[in-house]
């Protein structure tokens, strides 16, 4: 029988004990701004390798005239050509997909389609257009568009003296532009969600337990379930506010593009508030009760947390991240949390959202209830 | 009625037995005393019975529930102050009150209860910045809050200013005139004497004496003595001059003449005046419960070989 008397008595105890530490509420949602500020200022604007959809339309030749080789085709060469450039990684995607509802599915406002005709085009030396898509006015389809004409040009240099016979058409994505401080914003939401309760809760089980405070409240008719409920809540409503915090501070102070329009959006996005705070509060009270002392919490609190903080695509963008390090991501429950954050925020794909919630959903009731059952009041 | 029964209680942290089978009762409305020197197993006895901790092996029964099986129970009917009690940091006595308030579902007065145990003038500071006493007596103000039937106060006093503690047992008499069990551990044997019906002095887990203070000291005390304060050549002519048995601490200068009858005293008198000697001071002295418990707590080994020696001695003699 839960009662959410004691919830709430349990709830208002730890929130005016927590307000009263100066501490606290600096970690909990003055560092998370600072963190936008200090990053924001080093990275606006800035860019490393991206990932890029490529599609090769192109059907080959065989044995044309004049060069040799069978059955060659010139847009693999050329996307080939272009995986070994610095700015640009290349993700191949089959030729039967729509490619623009691929891009879209795919949350990706960047790519590259080569023509059926590609070969034959440049074997015989009729002009061909490489179609790149992206929005003109983002960094990245810049650095894309930039990148995939100097490979033309080199193409073209190769076998026809520079005359234009591979071209390059921009097609402009319906997409929003997107700049880092877009992704930073979700990025450190998530980073906030996460080390908040993640940390707090570490310490408390381990001070609880030291301090014999878990023994006390034993001997009350609170019960576990009551008292994990009534810290997940706090931390809800704590990061609902560093949520409403960090997004004013990244939309006034450098312009960021939130899509928070439709209600649709604003409704996707309250789970990861709920299942969020939920997850890494009962992680860390899990972590806290396994461990056997509060030095080793500490520990293992760390061994958990600092992979998600770097690996889950907080601070950048996991589409920078080389390929084994994002398959990585995907075993970190960190990352549904910024993957879904951004799904909503920053490319309105409400649809890839749902399923990081889906997912979330159950590592997070798993977790919860693991941690309700392992951590003990009392002693053997 | 008993409130309390714990028989044959055990429980070993390794190769430590922390209680080596101990049996008990404890009649509903008793204040029971639980004495001992440190590590002789008070706590692990008394959270044991409140729940906090798995007995090995053992009967106990709190007002006829298994406390560790039945804990839930158990703890709506009992209030507690564990030794060295410790709360959230940024709460104050008054919050921590009306926060045990809404957990147990009760509407209590938070003030009358901070007045009760002189901690008013605190309601209002948070738990860490408490002196040692202040923080004990927010213990006995939570242990109230659910009105319990059986209270265990694990060292409620200790540490506490001299008024504190008498503040302390006042509400701790006034506890049991209303009919409460009480179960207190203490090292203040004057505390044990003040305030407790039965005592039950423990060492290396074992219970070594059980009963109310006067039993313990008849018991286990030497009775009563003779002392007179004057030089060892007094204490030899005594000893010499009549068939009593003398002792001299030379620290005191005290004669010591246990007595085995009252007239003994006048045949020890006689002799101190015959001698011509100087003496001062006489008194008649009776072993007090602190007397009592060091004599028990350093008897397992000093006296335990004493006996042993006795005894070989004893048998050669009759040889
Ligand atoms: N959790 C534990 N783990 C290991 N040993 C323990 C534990 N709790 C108690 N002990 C041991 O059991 C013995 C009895 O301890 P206990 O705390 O019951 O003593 P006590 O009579 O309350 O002493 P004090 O007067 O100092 O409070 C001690 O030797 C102690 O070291
Ligand atoms: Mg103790």
């Amino acid at each position: 029988m839960v009662s959410f008397k004691r919830i709430y008595a349990d709830f208002k105890v730890f929130s005016v004990g927590y307000l009263r530490n100066k501490y606290g509420l600096f970690f909990g949602l003055i560092f998370p701004v600072i963190l936008i500020l200090i990053f924001g200022a080093i990275f606006s604007g800035d860019t490393g390798t991206t990932d890029i959809y490529a599609q090769n339309k192109d059907e080959g030749i065989f044995n044309p005239e004049g060069i040799t080789g069978i059955g060659i085709n010139f847009g693999d060469q050329f996307l080939s050509a272009l995986n070994e450039s610095s700015t640009i990684r290349v993700v191949i995607v089959d030729a039967s997909e729509n490619f623009e509802d691929f891009l879209k599915a795919h949350s990706a406002e960047d790519g590259i389609v080569i023509p059926a005709n590609f070969s034959k085009a440049y074997a015989s030396g009729q002009q061909v257009n490489i179609t790149v898509y992206g929005s003109p006015a983002s960094s990245t389809s810049g650095i894309v568009s930039g990148t995939v004409s100097g490979y033309a040009n080199y193409f073209n240099l190769q076998h026809y003296n520079g005359s234009v016979i591979i071209g390059v058409t921009l097609t402009p994505l319906n997409a929003q532009q997107t700049n880092y401080i877009d992704f930073l914003i979700p990025g450190l939401i998530g980073f906030s969600i996460l080390t908040n309760p993640m940390f707090s809760l570490v310490n408390i089980a381990a001070d609880y337990k030291k301090n014999k405070l878990f023994k006390q409240l034993s001997l009350t008719p609170l019960t576990k379930m009551e008292w994990l409920t009534s810290k997940v809540l706090f931390y809800i409503v704590l990061s609902a506010a560093g949520f409403l915090l960090m997004v004013s501070v990244g939309v006034f102070a450098f312009g960021a593009h939130i899509m928070l329009s439709s209600l649709e959006q604003i409704l996707a996005l309250i789970p990861f508030l709920i299942l969020g705070p939920t997850l890494f509060a009962s992680l860390g009270m899990l972590v806290g009760s396994v461990a056997k002392n509060p030095e080793t919490a500490g520990v293992i609190g760390n061994i958990v947390t600092f992979p998600m903080m770097f690996l889950a695509g907080t601070f950048f963008p996991l589409s920078m991240m080389p390929k084994y390090l994002q398959t990585v991501a995907h075993v970190l429950p960190l990352f549904y949390v910024t993957e879904g954050l951004n799904n909503v925020m920053v490319y309105g794909n409400i649809t890839n959202a749902c399923i990081d919630i889906a997912v979330l959903g159950v590592i997070t009731a798993v977790i919860f209830l693991l941690a309700v059952k392992l951590f003990k009041w009392r002693e053997d | 009625m008993f409130s309390i029964e714990v028989t044959d209680l055990k429980k070993s942290y390794g190769s430590l037995k922390a209680v080596d089978g101990i049996t008990f009762t404890v009649k509903q409305g008793e204040v029971f005393g639980l004495l001992g020197p440190n590590g002789a197993g008070k706590t692990t006895t008394i959270e044991i019975m409140e729940g906090l901790r798995e007995r090995d092996s053992g009967e106990v029964k709190i007002l006829g529930l298994d406390p560790w099986k039945d804990g839930y129970e158990v703890h709506k009917k009992i209030g507690v102050i564990p030794q060295e009690f410790t709360f959230f940091e940024k709460t104050t006595p008054k919050e921590a009150i009306n926060y045990y308030a809404n957990l147990f579902n009760v509407k209590v007065d938070a003030d009358a209860i901070l007045k009760e145990v002189l901690l008013d003038e605190m309601e209002k500071h948070v738990f860490e910045s408490l002196s040692g006493g202040q923080k004990q007596k927010t213990g006995l103000a939570l242990s109230l809050v659910n009105s319990p039937e059986v209270l265990f106060l694990d060292e409620p006093t200790t540490g506490l200013d001299p008024n504190a503690r008498r503040a302390i047992w006042e509400v701790i008499r006034k506890l049991k005139s209303k009919g409460k069990t009480i179960i207190l551990t203490t090292h203040y044997l004057d505390e044990a004497q003040q305030l407790a019906d039965r005592v039950a002095i423990m060492d290396h887990g074992h219970i070594v004496a059980i009963g109310t203070t006067e039993e313990i000291i008849q018991q286990h005390g030497s009775g009563e003595r003779l002392e007179i304060q004057g030089t060892q050549q007094l204490a030899k002519y005594i000893k010499e001059n009549t068939d009593l048995q003398v002792e001299y601490n030379q620290i005191r200068e005290k004669i010591i003449i246990p007595l085995k009858n009252k007239i003994d005293m006048l045949a020890a008198l006689a002799a101190a005046e015959q001698s011509k000697m100087p003496w001062g001071e006489i008194q008649t002295l009776q072993d007090s419960l602190e007397d009592v418990f060091i004599k028990l707590i350093n008897e397992p080994l000093g006296e335990q070989q004493e006996k042993e020696i006795e005894q070989k001695s004893n048998k050669k003699g009759r040889r």
